[in-house]
């Protein structure tokens, strides 16, 4: 479904990326683990073409992506939850979600509205409030049900857990697994590597701007580099 | 038992800061609105105002040169024709003085659009001469509030249709804003520009929406104070460029009503300040006011202070 070969990206003279092979298949949650400032937000930001790719070829579903703008390539059944939720704080939650639906027609619109408000009773609740009144865990709950607007079919996820309570997390990896279920395929960038590893069918480890490790999700659970350096030992 | 003729006085003062006031309201949307959005000042927005003003004056005299008398006719063709026009030079000061030099250093777009305002203003002098110009009265006389015979207040048809226009153009902006699809993109751009742009929205396009909105405005602003005054010269925009920005930091810059409330107390001061005091002082007043909010409120009257993101 989605192919990244050899991809590079540079922020001026520095380079965050290096050469990056990646492949998420229909179907698959797959999973991005790395410590703080190893390159995995460049990653997923550039496959939405902000930073471009300096070099290297992203295709997705056979179109090639790298000299695409970020708005037509986010028109393209993509659907991102970004870091740090980024929910339209003076926009009320049903405004927020009808953002994520911009481009949708009435009829895939009351669907999705439909679907996101069962997967998340409590943006029903919230309908007519400001997103910025509203609790973090609540927020990113608004943040992944407005990426669900646009009816995506890969589905971008940039650390949904951070700062959250645990019974939180536990909720926003059920409804990842719920999704998956839909048909939905998913990419996990995570800290919370023991979570994320649990949840993914395969996984990728990143170190500096390159990948380091590839895996299926139980193989690098299992694994004593990865334990020692992501998951406490 | 009659009213005493100071009130009258100050009613007659109220109404032509009022009216004033509206005006430098409708200029002043166009600087927030863009400012709401990619965080600069449109310099070059008072010239638009008065590109607006000529434009209306040609689109009369061309009619009168047809034999078209009819006032409606022209008044309603004046507005139409203006606002297209104008709506072109916003969407073009975007596209050549702000979209190339987005995303560099802020002070770059500034220069630039301080260069385009320059260039309008020639533009319009080489073309329609530096002199004065006189627009025709097409609307005379008012209702009298008062006595007849002693000193009473007048509120003119012009005022009247001052204050009728603009507050269908607000109501109708407001509308948008609020209600329309493009609206809410407009309001998610002005709160994360690159979160909207991750929703597949091609956020160039809402920006020179701004751009035209405000145009339009101070095109509607321009034909009405042209009729008001009556005389309109290329140097015109300047100062109501100058008194709509002021109005929009007073009101809080980025905040639509607080554009609207800071242009019509700031016409208001003027006028005030004019009537009690003297002409000559409205303007250090109307500055003076500016300086005395931003030193207690520097947000603006109705802005939010601005929020590092984090």
């Amino acid at each position: 479904m989605l192919y990244m070969k050899n991809v590079s990206t540079h922020y001026g003279k520095i380079q965050a990326l290096h050469d990056v092979n990646l492949e998420v298949r229909r179907g698959e949650i797959v999973t991005l683990i790395g410590a703080n400032g190893a390159g995995k937000t460049t990653l997923l930001m550039t496959l939405c073409g902000d930073p471009r790719a300096t070099t290297g070829s992203i295709r997705y579903e056979g179109d090639e992506l790298t000299g695409m703008t970020t708005a037509e390539i986010m028109r393209k059944d993509i659907a991102i939850v970004p870091e740090g939720r980024r929910v339209f704080s003076r926009l009320t939650v049903e405004e927020n979600l009808s953002m994520g639906a911009f481009f949708a027609d009435k009829e895939t619109r009351q669907v999705q509205l439909d679907t996101v408000l069962t997967l998340f009773p409590r943006l029903k609740e919230r309908y007519q409030q400001r997103a910025g009144t509203m609790s973090g865990g609540e927020q990113q709950m608004l943040a992944i049900g407005r990426a669900l607007m646009s009816k995506p079919r890969l589905l971008l996820l940039d650390e949904p857990s951070l700062g959250l309570a645990p019974i939180i997390i536990q909720q926003i990896f059920d409804i990842i697994e719920q999704l998956r279920q839909q048909g939905v395929t998913v990419f996990l960038v995570e800290q919370n590597a023991n979570q994320a590893l649990k949840l993914a069918d395969r996984g990728y480890v990143m170190e500096h701007g390159h990948i380091v490790l590839e895996d299926t999700g139980e193989a690098l659970l299992a694994n004593p580099d990865v334990r020692k350096a992501y998951l406490g030992g | 038992m009659a009213m005493p003729e100071s009130l009258y006085y100050l009613i007659q003062q109220l109404l032509n800061g009022l009216t004033v006031g509206s005006t430098y309201a409708l200029i002043a949307i166009g600087y927030t609105m863009v400012y709401g959005i990619i965080g600069m000042i449109n310099f070059a927005h008072g010239e638009v105002y008065m590109i607006g003003s000529y434009i209306a004056f040609i689109v009369i005299a061309a009619l009168a040169m047809f034999g078209i008398e009819s006032v409606p006719v022209m008044i309603v063709a004046a507005f139409a024709i203006s606002m297209m026009v104008t709506s072109a030079y916003g969407y073009s000061i975007e596209r050549v003085a702000y979209r190339p030099l987005r995303g560099g250093n802020r002070l770059i777009p500034l220069i630039s659009a301080i260069g385009m305002s320059i260039f309008l203003q020639n533009l319009v002098r080489i073309a329609q001469g530096s002199r004065d110009i006189a627009m025709p009265t097409m609307i005379s006389g008012g209702i009298d509030i008062g006595p007849q015979d002693g000193f009473h207040a007048t509120l003119s048809y012009m005022q009247m249709i001052i204050f009728a226009v603009t507050l269908i153009t607000m109501t109708l902006l407001t509308l948008f804003i609020s209600r329309s699809r493009m609206g809410r993109a407009c309001r998610a751009c002005a709160e994360d520009l690159k979160m909207t742009n991750l929703l597949g929205i091609n956020t160039n396009a809402v920006i020179a929406l701004t751009f035209v909105i405000g145009a339009a405005l101070a095109a509607v602003a321009g034909v009405l104070l042209g009729m008001y005054y009556g005389v309109i010269n290329p140097y015109i925009g300047f100062m109501a460029g100058l008194k709509a920005f002021t109005a929009a930091v007073l009101g809080g810059i980025g905040s639509i009503p607080g554009a609207v409330l800071g242009g019509l107390l700031l016409g208001v001061t003027e006028a005030i300040t004019a009537g009690y005091f003297s002409t000559e002082y409205k303007d250090v007043v109307a500055f003076g006011l500016l300086i005395l909010i931003l030193l207690f409120r520097p947000s603006g009257i109705l802005g939010r202070p601005e929020v590092e993101k984090v």
